[in-house]
């Protein structure tokens, strides 16, 4: 009974409870998360229309991009785009004078480095939803006098949305879970927090547990989430 | 070569012998279980199949970052609050971090290829069921003669990409101070305070074994389909 109590203090919010700060590392996990899929989606977007063109340099480089992120471990492409992205931007920073001493702000290198690991697995989902797209639409939408962008924007993009829904669901699901590594960059985020509060505890058992408890709760609540959205998109633009 | 390429090459070297022990071994145990997780998540009976939910929902719904942390700090800390076991003689191979980066790798491998397994078991047409059946097959004769070899056709492109993720996946076990090729990249970075060599070595590394492990799951595939 008494450890039951001493855990719901240090869970809790106020002078004693990590809640407030595990509380605030929730969000900002949410919040990388989310731009990291956005950068994800729009390299994704560029790199699956790279892989579908005809130009061999551009397919040559977007499927070097994917195989290198689909063979390198995530925590390995996250260092050396974090050390790559922060060295160039000083050395850019200092070359023109700007700053002398110039710090990268963490919230933009940690999703820099998250949507470009991200784009490598969107590229993949994106370029298998544009593909299953018949020709004969973008063709009819030349016939008709669409321009290229028109066509894309227009035809394609709408309808391959609901193809793409699951895929996209999915990489929701490891974007939020891959979020976790940006601690190691020294982003406090949930998992950071949760470490440090472990730490200054020494009740590593409990800290864990609720990190991962909040993980599951928003990894099941975005499942359900996508799910009714697959539902309530499944029907349009199919049967006409 | 220089003093600095030798260093990198053999730290790299014990490193990369780490992580084909670990790949190796995680990835035949996981492998392993999944058969019998998606085997209990599609049975009948309630007290097999909720286990099995629960385990995939775990597994499949956190970070391996916060899996590998809560086994290694919080279960380990657990352990050495039992005195039992804090002063048994096995206390030393418990202690360390690789025993822990295995179990959580091999039970995260298994949760996610145990419901590969589910997949594939479940989109094998009814009919297959019925006609062993029909032969006056016994339910488990079924299952293994009939259900599991084709299901394993259907499984294999997802689960060689699992265990390309699993690959990566070691690298998390740095983390918790299993001393991987990942580690051994931190380490000579944090000796030698070079970033750019060390970390390009080990994707390096990381690159080749990943394209032995493609080539090796794509010649299985192709042997499979072979045959029918």
């Amino acid at each position: 009974m008494e450890s039951i109590v001493s855990w719901l203090t240090l869970l809790g919010f106020g002078d004693k409870g990590w809640g407030d700060e595990l509380l605030r590392g929730a969000l900002l996990s949410v919040e990388i998360s989310i731009s990291a899929y956005v950068v994800g989606l729009a390299l994704g977007l560029a790199g699956a229309l790279a892989k579908l063109s005809k130009r061999r340099t551009a397919v040559f480089v977007a499927v070097a991009y994917t195989t290198i992120i689909r063979s390198i471990p995530d925590i390995l492409i996250i260092f050396l785009v974090y050390y790559t992205a922060t060295d160039a931007v000083r050395s850019v920073v200092t070359f023109t004078g700007l700053a002398s001493e110039f710090q990268i702000n963490g919230f933009v290198a940690a999703t820099l480095s998250l949507g470009i690991v991200q784009g490598g697995y969107s590229t993949e989902v994106l370029r298998g939803a544009i593909a299953a797209i018949p020709r004969g639409q973008a063709e009819a939408a030349y016939a008709l006098g669409l321009t290229r962008r028109q066509t894309f924007f227009l035809v394609t993009l709408p309808q391959m949305i609901p193809l793409a829904l699951p895929g996209l669901g999915n990489l929701w699901l490891v974007v939020l879970k891959e979020s976790s590594l940006v601690s190691l960059i020294g982003f406090t985020e949930l998992v950071l927090a949760g470490k440090m509060a472990a730490g200054a505890t020494r009740d590593y058992f409990l800290f864990y547990c609720a990190i991962a408890f909040v993980f599951l709760v928003m990894s099941s609540l975005s499942a359900t989430l996508f799910h009714a959205l697959e539902t309530s998109t499944a029907n349009t633009g199919r049967h006409r | 070569m220089t003093e600095f390429g030798q260093c990198l090459a053999s730290q790299l070297l014990a490193g990369i012998q780490t992580t084909v022990i670990l790949f190796v071994g995680c990835a035949l145990v996981g492998n392993l279980l999944a058969i019998p997780v998606a085997l209990a998540r599609l049975s009948a009976k309630a007290w097999l199949r909720y286990p099995a939910v629960a385990f995939i929902l775990a597994f499949r719904g956190t970070p391996l970052l916060v899996q590998l942390y809560l086994c290694y700090f919080g279960v380990g800390q657990l352990l050495a609050g039992v005195p039992s076991i804090r002063y048994s003689p096995l206390w030393p191979m418990l202690r360390g971090a690789y025993c822990y980066a295995f179990l959580t790798l091999s039970l995260n491998t298994a949760a996610y290829c145990g419901e590969i397994w589910r997949g594939a078991i479940q989109s094998i047409p009814d009919g297959q069921h019925e006609a062993g059946q029909s032969l006056g097959l016994s339910k488990t004769r079924i299952m293994i003669s009939v259900l599991l070899p084709q299901a394993f056709r259907l499984a294999l492109p997802a689960i060689g990409g699992q265990n390309i993720l699993l690959l990566k996946g070691t690298a998390l076990a740095s983390t918790i101070t299993v001393f991987e090729l990942m580690g051994a990249a931190n380490l000579v970075r944090a000796q030698t305070f070079r970033v750019y060599e060390p970390l390009f070595a080990a994707a390096l590394g990381y690159f080749l074994l990943a394209v032995l492990v493609t080539t090796g799951f794509g010649f299985f595939e192709r042997r499979l389909a072979r045959r029918y």
